[in-house]
C-alpha cells in the first residue's frame, strides 16, 4: 500500500478514536471549549490531509461535520444529544471509509448524502448568527491585509495553515466570543485555502491574538501532519518521544531475542569448562546483557487497558440511550499494562460484560428514583496488578442480581438439582449465571440477547488462562470480576515427555502430577480407564494414544497429570515430567491450524521444537466432555418425554453391599474413602471415625437396608461419603463395582426406606438407594 | 535475448527439481524436527529457523517419490516463501541456480496423474536431464 496511505489511515484512526472518546465527554460536559476544540480538530486533520490525498468522499462527510463542530464551538448552536448523535455516526461514517480504504485503496461508493445532509441541517436553526458566519468568513478580500499585517503567517506551508490555528484557541479562552466577529488579524488565513473552509476561517479571528501569533506561525511551519498532535492541549501524547513500529517488528525481535538468549546459554555452557578469565568475564556481560535485553523488549509488546477501554464509552453511551437509562462511566487505573494479544482477548468478553451490565444491571432512572438512589447510573471499571495478573472489575451499582431468581431458573432448566440448590451459598448461586444454557433476562433485548450467554463470556476468559466470578449485594451492587495473566506471550508450562517427544502443559490447566505405581493403578470401567484418585474416580486418557504416537517407547514408569478443562477434571497419562519452565508461545503455521490438540509450539533450551498441548480440544479430542453433554442431552430427552419415574439418573456409582448389586447418583458421592478396621471407634452410641479433622459417623448402609452387616474385606472398610450442609456421613458398602451413564429407566419399589426402585444396570437387577431418606432415619440427629 | 526465468535447483530422490528464485527464503543445513502428532499427511514437523517457528512439508510424500531410505535423513532445508508464511522442504541435494529460457518450458504432460500434478507447473527441458518446476502455492504445497 501506498505510504502516504498508510501512514494517513493509521493516524486517522486513532484520531478517530480520539474524536470519538471526547464527543462522549462533551455530552457530560457540553460547556467545555476545551473539548469541542480538540473534537474539532481531530476532525479538521482528517479533512485537511483527505483534501491532500484527493479523498472527496470523506472530505464531504468530514466537512460537513466540522461546520457543525464549528458552529457549536461558536456556541451559535448549542450542544444537544441529536448533534452528538450525528456526529458520532460521522465518525462511524469515516471509520467506515477508512477501513474501505485500507481494503480497496478507494473511497468505497457507500451513499453518505443523507448523513451530510443531517449534519447540514443541524446547522441551521438556533441562532441566525450560524449564516452571519458564513458571510462574514467567505470574502477572500481580507487575505491581502492579513498578508501585510503579518508576513510571517503568510509562509505557511499551505496545507497545514489549516491546521495550525485550529488549535490555537485552546490557548486562548476567549473562544465564547467568536459571533460576535471581531474583524481582527485573520493571519492564517493563507490565499490556498478555499471558500468552503468557513470553519476554519471562523476560527481564526480568536485564534490571532498578538500573543499567540508566533506560536501558530512556528506550528504551521512544520509542515508535517504530526504538528497538531505535538502540542495538543492535554499535552498527554508525548508523540516527540515515541515513534510507531510495526508489530510484526517487534515479534521478530522477540524471536531473535529469543534465540539470542539460547545462544548465550550455549556460549555460557561452553566457556563454563574453559580457564581463560577474560573471556569468562565476557561472557558473563553478555549474560547480563541478554536477560535485560530480554526484558526490555516483553515490556515493547505492553499496552495500558485504556486502547481497549476508551471504546466503551460509546458502547455504553448508545446502549443507555437504547434503554433509556442514564449512566456514568467511570475507570481507575486505565494505565495498568496488559499485553496486546491479551487486550485483543478479552475485548469481546470484556464489552459483553459491560453490555450486561448497562442492560440487566442500571435499573431505570424511575426505578432507581424509587429505591431513592441517583437516577444516573454509574459504572465503574477498575484495573490493577494482583498477584502476578491483572484483575479488571466491572461494578455497577443496579439492583444486583436476584439469588432467588436465578436459583429457581438455574433449576426449572436443570441445572442444578433440587438438593444442590438448597445447599448452594448465596456467591455459588451468583456464578450460575455462567453456566451454559442459562439466561435470566425475561425477554430476548437484542442488546444482550445475542444468543451468547455468559458461558461463553467465561469460555472465552478461561481459554486465555483466566478467571471470571461475579458477586452481588441485592439493591446496591454488582460486581463482575476478571483475573487474567499479564501476557499470553509468555506462559508457564510444565514439559512433558511421551515417547521421546516432549510436550508443554500450560500451568493454568494443571492440578498435579502424581506418579503412577501400585498405590495408584489404572483401572477400567467399561473399558474406560480410570485412577482412584483420593477416593475419586478421575477418567484418564493416554497422551500417546489420544495423539497416535507410535513411535518410541513408554517408559516404564509412568506419570498422571491431572489436568483442569473448565470445571472438567481429567488424567494425562505421559511417560516422563521434565521441567517447569516459562515458555515463549508461538503460533503454529497455517498448515497446523486445524489439529486442536495444540495450542502453538515454543522453542526450548535446546533450541529444539516442543508442541504446547491445548488441554480443551485434548479433552474433547479423548471425548472428555461429551459424556456431559451426552447426559444433558439425554435429560432433555426424558424430560420431553415425560417419563414418570421422577428421577433423572445419569451418572451412577454401582457397589454392592450385602450381596445385592445397589447404585447411587454420582453427584450424591461426594467421596469414596476406605479405611482400616482399626480406625473405627464409637462414639455415642454409634461407630464413628476420625475423617478431614472431625469425627464422622458411619452407618451400615447393610444393615439399614436390612442385610447382615457388611464384613470388612482384609480389614479394610470401603465408604461412601456422603455430605450435606457440612456434615459428612459415611455409608459403609462392600465395595465399588463401577460408573455408569446412560438412560437408566427406574421401577418404582413400593415404600421400602432407604431405597429409590429397582433398575436393570448392566444387565443386572440394581437397586437405587436414596441416600437422603436413608441418612434422615438413621443420623435424623446430625442433619437438622 | 531470449526472456530467461531464475530457478533454484534441488535433487529428491535422483529427480531435479527447481522453484523460482523469488520464493526462495535460504537454504540451510537440515536442523532438528520436531514430529507433530495428528498433523495432515504432508506436514513432517516442525523447526526452529532463528526463532521463527516453520512448517516443514513433507516434499517426498506430496510427489509420491516414496519414504526416505532406512536411516538416511534430508541433508539439506530450502525455505520459500509463501501466502501464508515460510515452508521448509527437507531435500536430498541442493543444486545451481539456473538461468533457464522461456521456450525451454513445458507444460505437465497430459498423463501425468496424482497429486504431483497439482504441485508441477511445468517441464523444463535442460541438456541432459528434466526439471520439474514447483509451484509455490501454499495450499497445494501443504495439501489443505
Amino acid at each position: 500500500m501506498n505510504e502516504l496511505l498508510n501512514e494517513f489511515l493509521v493516524e486517522s484512526y486513532e484520531n478517530m478514536d480520539q474524536y470519538e472518546g471526547s464527543l462522549i465527554e462533551l455530552e457530560k460536559d457540553p460547556t467545555s471549549k476545551k473539548l469541542v476544540s480538540a473534537i474539532f480538530r481531530t476532525l479538521h486533520t482528517v479533512k485537511g490531509t483527505c483534501g491532500f490525498l484527493g479523498l472527496s468522499r470523506l472530505e464531504a462527510i468530514a466537512h460537513a461535520g466540522e461546520n457543525l463542530l464549528s458552529l457549536v464551538r461558536d456556541g451559535v448552536v448549542s450542544f444537544n444529544q441529536a448533534i452528538a448523535s450525528a456526529l458520532l455516526a460521522t465518525g462511524d461514517a469515516v471509520r467506515a471509509i477508512l477501513a474501505q480504504l485500507e481494503k480497496t485503496e478507494t473511497e468505497g461508493d457507500v451513499d453518505y448524502s443523507e448523513l451530510v445532509a443531517l449534519l447540514v441541517s443541524l446547522q441551521k436553526p438556533v441562532s441566525e448568527g450560524a449564516v452571519n458566519v458564513e458571510e462574514s468568513a467567505k470574502p477572500d478580500k481580507a487575505v491581502s491585509a492579513e498578508a501585510k499585517a503579518a508576513p510571517v503567517e503568510a509562509k505557511a506551508v499551505p496545507v497545514e495553515a489549516k491546521a495550525a490555528p485550529a488549535k490555537a484557541p485552546v490557548k486562548v479562552a476567549p473562544a465564547a466570543k467568536a459571533p460576535t466577529a471581531e474583524p481582527e488579524p485573520k493571519v492564517v488565513k493563507a490565499p490556498v485555502e478555499a471558500p468552503m473552509e468557513v470553519s476554519a476561517a471562523k476560527v481564526q479571528p480568536t485564534a490571532s491574538t498578538a500573543s499567540t501569533a508566533s506560536t501558530a506561525s512556528t506550528a504551521s511551519t512544520a509542515s508535517t501532519a504530526k504538528s497538531p498532535e505535538g502540542d495538543s492541549p492535554s499535552g498527554s501524547k508525548a508523540s516527540d518521544s515515541t515513534v510507531r513500529v510495526n508489530v510484526e517488528l517487534l515479534d521478530r525481535l522477540m524471536n531473535l531475542v529469543g534465540e539470542l538468549v539460547l545462544t548465550r546459554n550455549q556460549i555460557v555452557q561452553l566457556t563454563g569448562s574453559l580457564e581463560s578469565v577474560p573471556m569468562q568475564a565476557a561472557c558473563h556481560r553478555l549474560n547480563h546483557i541478554t536477560t535485560e535485553l530480554q526484558d526490555r523488549m516483553m515490556k515493547t509488546r505492553v499496552q495500558p487497558i485504556d486502547a481497549l477501554w476508551s471504546k466503551l464509552p460509546r458502547t455504553v453511551r448508545d446502549l443507555a440511550q437504547l434503554c433509556g437509562k442514564q449512566i456514568r462511566l467511570e475507570t481507575e487505573g486505565a494505565e495498568t499494562e496488559l499485553d496486546r494479544t491479551v487486550i485483543e482477548a478479552i475485548k469481546d468478553p470484556m464489552t459483553h460484560l459491560l453490555r450486561n451490565s448497562v442492560d440487566h444491571g442500571v435499573e431505570s432512572p424511575e426505578e432507581r428514583k424509587a429505591a431513592g438512589k441517583n437516577p444516573e447510573g454509574r459504572i465503574l471499571l477498575r484495573a490493577f496488578h494482583a498477584a502476578g495478573l491483572v484483575t479488571i472489575e466491572i461494578i455497577d451499582d443496579g439492583g444486583g442480581i436476584k439469588v432467588e431468581r436465578v436459583k429457581a431458573r438455574a433449576l426449572e432448566r436443570n441445572l442444578i438439582t433440587p438438593e444442590k440448590a438448597a445447599t448452594m451459598s448465596q456467591q455459588e448461586v451468583v456464578n450460575l449465571i455462567f453456566q451454559a444454557g442459562f439466561s435470566t433476562a425475561e425477554k430476548v433485548s437484542n442488546i444482550s440477547g445475542r444468543g451468547v450467554g455468559m458461558d461463553v463470556v467465561k469460555t472465552q476468559i478461561e481459554k486465555i488462562g483466566g478467571m471470571v466470578d461475579m458477586s452481588t449485594e441485592v439493591g446496591k451492587s454488582t460486581t463482575c470480576r476478571i483475573k487474567i495473566p499479564l501476557t499470553l506471550a509468555i506462559i508457564p508450562v510444565v514439559i512433558v515427555g511421551c515417547r521421546g517427544d516432549r510436550f508443554a502443559i500450560p500451568q493454568t490447566n494443571l492440578l498435579e502430577v502424581i506418579r503412577l505405581d501400585k498405590n495408584l493403578m489404572v483401572e477400567t470401567v467399561h473399558e474406560t480407564p480410570v485412577v482412584r484418585l483420593r477416593g475419586n474416580l478421575l477418567p484418564i486418557v493416554f497422551l500417546d494414544s489420544v495423539l497416535a504416537i507410535k513411535t518410541g517407547e513408554r517408559e516404564e514408569t509412568q506419570h498422571l497429570v491431572v489436568l483442569q478443562a473448565g470445571d472438567r477434571h481429567f488424567g494425562l497419562v505421559v511417560d516422563t515430567i521434565h521441567e517447569a519452565e516459562e515458555i515463549v508461545v508461538k503460533p503454529l503455521g497455517r498448515a497446523l491450524t486445524a489439529v486442536s490438540c495444540f495450542a502453538g509450539a515454543t522453542i526450548l533450551g535446546d533450541g529444539h521444537v516442543a508442541l504446547i498441548l491445548d488441554i480443551f480440544g485434548l479433552g474433547s479430542r479423548a471425548s472428555m466432555f461429551q459424556s456431559t453433554r451426552a447426559a444433558n442431552a439425554l435429560e432433555e430427552e426424558v424430560k420431553a418425554q415425560g417419563v414418570g419415574t421422577g428421577a433423572l439418573l445419569n451418572e451412577l456409582l454401582v457397589f454392592h453391599v450385602g450381596g445385592i448389586r445397589a447404585a447411587m447418583p454420582l453427584d450424591m458421592v461426594s467421596r469414596l474413602e476406605e479405611f482400616g478396621g482399626e480406625q473405627i471407634e464409637e462414639a455415642a452410641g454409634r461407630q464413628v471415625i476420625q475423617y478431614g479433622g472431625s469425627i464422622m459417623p458411619l452407618i451400615s448402609l447393610s444393615r439399614a437396608l436390612g442385610f447382615e452387616e457388611s464384613k470388612p474385606v482384609d480389614g479394610r472398610v470401603q465408604t461412601i461419603v456422603y455430605a450435606r450442609n457440612g456434615r459428612a456421613v459415611g455409608l459403609v458398602i462392600d465395595g465399588v463395582e463401577e460408573i455408569v451413564r446412560g438412560n437408566i429407566e427406574v421401577q418404582p419399589a413400593g415404600r421400602r426406606s432407604g431405597v429409590l426402585g429397582s433398575a436393570v444396570i448392566g444387565k443386572q437387577i440394581t437397586e437405587l438407594i436414596d441416600a437422603q431418606d436413608l441418612v434422615r432415619t438413621h443420623a435424623s440427629d446430625l442433619f437438622e | 535475448m531470449n526472456k530467461t526465468r531464475q530457478l533454484c535447483t534441488f535433487v529428491l530422490e535422483g529427480q531435479t527439481f527447481g522453484i523460482h528464485v523469488d520464493c526462495v527464503l535460504e537454504v540451510i543445513r537440515s536442523l532438528p524436527l520436531t514430529h507433530v502428532p495428528l498433523a495432515p499427511e504432508a506436514v513432517c514437523g516442525l523447526i526452529n529457523l532463528r526463532g521463527q517457528i516453520v512448517t516443514a512439508i513433507d516434499l517426498r510424500r506430496r510427489l509420491e517419490l516414496g519414504p526416505l531410505k532406512e536411516g538416511k535423513t534430508a541433508r539439506m532445508n530450502i525455505i520459500i516463501r509463501t501466502s501464508e508464511g515460510p515452508l521448509c522442504f527437507p531435500i536430498d541435494e541442493v543444486g545451481d541456480v539456473v538461468d533457464v529460457e522461456e521456450r525451454l518450458f513445458e507444460p505437465v504432460p497430459e498423463t501425468m496423474t496424482g497429486t504431483a500434478r497439482k504441485l508441477i507447473d511445468s517441464v523444463c527441458k535442460l541438456p541432459g536431464t528434466l526439471l520439474l518446476v514447483l509451484k509455490g502455492d501454499f495450499a497445494e504445497l501443504a495439501g489443505i
